[in-house]
């Protein structure tokens, strides 16, 4: 049970909760999930809904996980969370965390409505939103989440487009706007702002967010070694962020002194090797429009 | 809280089983369409006579989401639906009968959309049939009632263990009033003991539930039928239990009415049952010979008491207040299937009526005795008939 703050991979527990996966090497998500784990402990009730680390951990009798586990209806990893905390407090079950982790497309698509009951509820349950940015389990397709110009097989890259065209949701904010406890946003590349903020969440007496980036080889086109740094690198290249949002305020958690060349995180994954110059400035002029906002409005 | 009698409609009825039955969750959606069931439910759970977890979801498909969930830590869950929010809810029928957990679900037949018609018909729940829920159909408010209870104790038998779905007709029973006999609840705490199973996660000793499973999916699905299979006669013993204490008895899987010396017999569902229960009584005094079997459940489906049946009339109507479009009434399909086992064939015919809640009179029922007991004398005739329609369309 989680009952202080961990600010350093070094306070972390030695067990491990989640082993023996199959997930692709380098993959970002299972460490999301693992560290997650450490930091809350064997007494733990956890949901997925269907993705990757449901279908690497969850095949009988093989089970990855050593806690309480459940695949939750593909929609319904809120509603599943919300039942699992309600039926624990009517049976008086005590020192215990309800957990979620679903992907960016389990979250932000079809996940969307039973997150926000469960917001709306305030039912004391953590839901981790591991985002890699499009729906790799099977077989990479776009997500809610999938940034511009992000090659997946059902935004191909060619003549007329230039992969994805949409813009990335900002669920992080959309969570916020519910008046939730605590909403976060972390990357598996800055593992001990991340651990604080899971331990955070486990602190509160009602609903918790964090929405953590990681990243997938698979899907990006990087090399398996290259995960944690890729992580590391979207957040000082400026397209992803590190805050929270409590007491009703957004804070930004850093705040880099100037971003890293925006066009070396990107040629590094082959989702967006093809993008041309005029991309580029797009996808430059969407995250400097972002930061303005961030900057004049957060803490 | 003593036993008493009071005038309550079908919605209500349910409502005080609920009390009742002590579920630890309620999970419930108030639309797409609802009963006031669970407004009454909110009720009680405000007024603190019944201590549990309300969760205001926000969709069907959450509202039995969130009964899994909470059925996966051990808690006895209730939720109820209608028409398109059970269609919605689908995806996770099939999901919490698979996991076996002893759900239990109050559905108002509402038809389903389009065209749009608010009124009652059976087309929702029987296109669930497959979902590996059990599946029983009321006659009355005090069946109704009656039921829920039994339900939790069929559902979360240990020989047993898969979710049950309680059938009442759409305003027929849910929104009409009758006298409804409440026990004592010493009497149903008796009758149905607190639900502990082994079947959750625990806390103390980590589990999965669930799960993928690819080489024993199979097996999985085998011992899911066997053990619905025993179910019929945990259906029969409930029932008679039930009998020995409340003094009130259903025949379990199905109930016969008049059919000593039948030559036709109407099987019906639902609410319907009564009016053909009346006009048997009438005909019978005009020295017709006819009968009424009146379905309880469709699953498990009672395909021995069908065959007996059968082997003994010499014509079977089936009255499908529903219609698997491009062939013909689920019901009779479900029915004829068991028949093709008898030793004897008699002549059988669909009766597909009150969809969309068109009537179905006493005129229509004794029709329909009148044409089967035809059909049994030899006469040849249709075999799928729609009911109290112009006969432009019964082509």
């Amino acid at each position: 049970m989680a009952d202080r703050l961990i600010t350093s991979a070094k306070e972390l527990s030695n067990s491990e909760y989640f082993y023996g996966h199959r997930a692709c090497a380098g993959c970002g998500g299972s460490l999301a999930l693992r560290l997650a784990m450490k930091v809350l402990g064997p007494r733990i009730f956890v949901a997925i809904p269907a993705n990757c680390m449901s279908a690497t951990s969850f095949l009988h009798p093989q089970v990855a996980f050593s806690v309480n586990c459940m695949i939750s209806p593909f929609p319904a990893t809120g509603a599943v969370l919300s039942g699992i905390e309600a039926g624990a407090r009517a049976l008086g079950l005590k020192d215990y965390h309800v957990v979620g982790f679903a992907g960016d497309g389990g979250t932000a698509d079809i996940g969307i409505q039973a997150l926000s009951g469960a917001i709306d509820r305030g039912d004391r349950v953590i839901y981790v939103c591991y985002d890699n940015e499009a729906y790799m389990n099977t077989g990479i397709q776009k997500s809610g989440l999938t940034p511009y110009g992000s090659k997946t097989t059902t935004t191909p890259a060619g003549k007329n487009f230039p992969g994805a065209t949409g813009r990335k949701k900002d669920m992080f904010e959309i969570v916020a706007a519910h008046g939730i406890e605590y909403a976060a946003t972390a990357s598996i590349g800055y593992p001990e702002d991340y651990l604080r903020k899971v331990s955070k969440a486990a602190l509160c007496q009602s609903t918790s967010y964090i929405h953590v980036l990681a990243p997938c080889s698979t899907g990006w086109g990087f090399p398996v070694e290259e995960t944690v740094e890729i992580a590391r690198e979207a957040v000082d290249c400026g397209l992803w962020y590190l805050a929270e949002y409590e007491n009703d305020e957004f804070v930004l958690n850093k705040m880099p002194k100037e971003f890293t060349p925006l066009e070396d995180y990107l040629l590094k994954q082959a989702r967006f090797r093809h993008l041309k110059e005029r991309d580029m400035e797009h996808i430059v002029h969407g995250r400097d429009k972002k930061w303005e906002k961030i900057l004049k409005n957060w803490k | 809280m003593p036993g008493k009698k009071i005038f309550i409609s079908g919605d209500e009825a349910v409502a005080e089983a609920v009390r009742m039955a002590r579920p630890h969750v309620i999970s419930a959606y108030p639309i797409t369409p609802q009963t006031v069931t669970v407004e009454r439910i909110s009720d009680f759970v405000e007024d603190g006579s019944l201590k549990s977890e309300y969760l205001h979801v926000e969709s069907e498909h959450s509202a039995m989401s969130a009964a899994i969930g909470a059925a996966a830590v051990g808690a006895r869950t209730f939720t109820a639906t209608s028409s398109q929010g059970l269609l919605y809810m689908a995806e996770t029928l099939p999901y919490a009968s698979g996991a076996r957990f002893p759900i239990v679900m109050m559905n108002a037949n509402r038809t389903v959309a389009t065209p749009w018609a608010l009124l009652s018909d059976h087309r929702d729940s029987l296109s669930q049939l497959d979902s590996g829920w059990m599946q029983v159909y009321c006659e009355d408010a005090q069946e109704a009632f009656d039921m829920i209870l039994q339900a939790y104790r069929i559902a979360e038998d240990p020989r047993v263990m898969s979710p049950v779905m309680v059938n009442l007709d759409g305003f027929i029973l849910t929104h009409t009033y009758e006298m409804v006999d409440l026990p004592d609840q010493e009497e149903v705490d008796a009758f149905l003991p607190p639900y502990r199973t082994e079947n959750r996660m625990d806390l103390e000793e980590p589990r999965t539930v669930c799960y993928a499973s690819l080489d024993e999916y199979m097996e999985f699905h085998m011992k899911q039928e066997f053990d619905m299979r025993k179910a019929r006669a945990v259906i029969a013993e409930v029932d008679r239990d039930f009998g020995i204490r409340f003094g009130r008895q259903y025949g379990g899987l199905l109930e016969k009415y008049r059919c000593e010396d039948a030559d036709a017999v109407i099987f019906t569902l639902g609410s319907v049952t009564g009016t053909v229960r009346s006009v048997i009584d009438s005909m019978r005094g005009n020295g017709y010979r006819v009968g009424l079997v009146k379905m309880r459940f469709v699953r498990p489906f009672p395909e021995d008491e069908v065959v007996d049946i059968a082997e003994k009339v010499k014509a079977i109507g089936v009255l499908d207040r529903d219609l698997s479009i491009g062939y013909e009434g689920i019901v009779f399909s479900n029915v004829s299937s068991s028949v093709l086992r008898a030793c004897s064939a008699p002549a059988m015919v669909n009766y597909i009526g009150g969809l969309g809640g068109r009537n179905i009179s006493k005129d229509n029922i004794q029709e329909m005795f009148l044409e089967l007991l035809r059909a049994a004398d030899g006469e040849k005739g249709k075999r799928v008939r729609f009911v109290n329609v112009g006969s432009e369309y019964d082509g």
